[in-house]
């Protein structure tokens, strides 16, 4: 549907863009919160934050953007299934997650999911494949986390878990061109200015004492 | 002559998963089914697409549905639960929006015409069930005290899983003809932690650990799964938490595939029981030949 340009987009309608979930219908019952494998992991619960999304003010987005909780869902579906007004706020964490990554705003305590994401993404995108060497070289190279399940290796190898040979698919360069043309969409089709330009002390806010 | 049926292994199922994979060939084979591997399939994008890209986590599925439509296969099993959401869950979105589908087809460059209907490992095996294989299970398990765990993606997701979300029941059948005995628990539907097992480690471990345990509680000898994801938080990191100092726990974790290959009489070794990082082989010295 085309939006006027007289009329700014509000939080609430890129998500309802994105995902075709309106969060100004959420009225705050908390099943998403307490059914949450991951709440302990989060800083805002699910319920806070569909509120915020609706609230929708520059404080507002400035929190759920910078949120560990963001980067903390583990994608599990449990809020969705039992959402009384079938809201998805799992679909709501991928946009908002989503925006952040767009706009550059991943917490330092969340980039290891970050840099999983986008080793498994680029693995994926060389060779059509995920496969665990590349993927794990990958992720160790871009975290800088060598140590952790090294020992896992040797026992995954006697077990015949751990191919050294790459998957690749014949069609990886058609797969290339895929990947090229959903993250680098068009000029035209690149997401609105974002909502509050000329401030540019605010992305550094958060990091200072 | 059956009509045969697509195959969309996924990546797990050639390196962590490949029990998976071998059972569900296996399984094919006892039950008469022609399993046909779509050719050139790619990776489904798994969370890392979704998480980032919403066009990519959809783009990716496509041309493997595209792929598997111009190759003739109407059902494609795709028995990792993570994939069978990516594939399912596109397929149902395609069928709702035709803009997505013209958009797709654009970045894809390849026709789809929604003729593809995605299967699970569940599914499956209640298909194979219909079509004789119950008869075919003559060793079967002696009573093994099973808790059947669906996870996350086996359960949930309105249009893609037909069973009930919070109490599903779809393995159960299955698993009560091949011998074993269903123990009520609580934790058949918990996340397992799935993706971040590499990511964020310790909340993998917290996730797993509180399922082995209610699992111990309800006194199982065996966690059954149909994904590769839980079946590798589930098993392999079993090491890490008793190295924690959490549990000790002992629980072998199979897959469903597994089971009904022992209790069709195939041997532990072909089904990957082997393979194992807590020792399954127990599982396979349950099974008894059924008198005639």
């Amino acid at each position: 549907m085309a939006h006027t340009d007289t009329h700014e987009k509000t939080l609430a309608d890129k998500i309802l863009e994105r995902t075709g979930v309106d969060v100004r219908e959420c009225y705050q019952c908390g099943k998403c919160t307490a059914g949450c494998p991951m709440v302990q992991f989060m800083d805002l619960t699910p319920s806070q934050v569909m509120r915020l999304a609706q609230i929708g003010d520059r404080d507002a987005i400035r929190t759920l953007l910078a949120s560990q909780t963001l980067w903390s869902c583990v994608g599990c579906l449990t809020c969705t299934q039992r959402c009384p007004k079938d809201l998805d706020p799992a679909a709501v964490m991928d946009a908002l997650r989503e925006i952040a990554y767009e706009e550059g705003l991943v917490p330092d305590a969340q980039k290891n999911v970050l840099k999983f994401h986008e080793a498994f993404l680029k693995t994926v995108e060389h060779t059509g494949r995920m496969s665990e060497v590349p993927l794990t070289a990958l992720y160790k190279t871009l975290s800088r986390d060598f140590f952790s399940d090294v020992l896992l290796a040797p026992a995954m190898l006697l077990r015949g878990k751990l191919p050294l040979v790459p998957r690749v698919i014949g069609g990886r360069k058609e797969v290339r061109r895929i990947f090229k043309r959903c993250l680098e969409p068009e000029q035209s089709e690149r997401p609105v200015q974002p909502e509050h330009p000329d401030h540019p002390d605010e992305k550094t806010e958060e990091g200072r004492p | 002559m059956t009509t045969p049926i697509g195959y969309y292994p996924g990546c797990s199922l050639h390196g962590t998963g490949r029990e998976l994979d071998q059972s569900i060939r296996a399984l094919a084979e006892v039950a008469g089914i022609d399993l046909r591997e779509i050719q050139d399939w790619n990776c489904c994008g798994a969370t890392a697409a979704h998480s980032l890209n919403h066009d990519l986590a959809v783009a990716l599925p496509y041309r493997t549905l595209a792929l598997a439509e111009e190759q003739g296969l109407t059902e494609v099993l795709a028995p990792c639960a993570a994939c069978f959401s990516r594939l399912k869950g596109t397929a149902v979105r395609l069928a709702r929006d035709p803009d997505l589908v013209a958009k797709m087809t654009e970045i894809t460059e390849r026709p789809y015409g929604g003729t593809v209907r995605i299967l699970s490992i569940v599914e499956f095996i209640n298909r194979l069930m219909d079509e004789g294989l119950e008869a075919k299970l003559t060793h079967p398990l002696g009573g093994l005290k099973v808790a059947p765990y669906y996870g996350c993606l086996l359960a949930r997701g309105e249009d893609i899983v037909a069973d009930d979300a919070e109490h599903p029941s779809g393995m159960e059948r299955a698993l009560v003809a091949a011998g074993c005995e269903i123990v009520p628990w609580n934790f058949a539907v918990e996340c397992c932690g799935g993706g971040f097992s590499m990511s964020k480690t310790e909340a993998v471990l917290d996730l797993t650990n509180a399922i082995l345990t209610d699992a111990e509680d309800a006194q199982a000898e065996a966690i059954v799964t149909g994904c590769p994801m839980c079946h590798s938080n589930l098993d392999m990191r079993q090491r890490t938490i008793n190295a924690a100092g959490r549990g000790p726990h002992d629980l072998p974790v199979v897959y469903l595939s597994e089971i009904l290959g022992l209790a069709a009489g195939v041997e532990p070794e072909r089904l990957g029981l082997d393979r194992h990082f807590v020792d399954a082989m127990r599982v396979a010295e349950r099974v008894s030949e059924r008198s005639a």
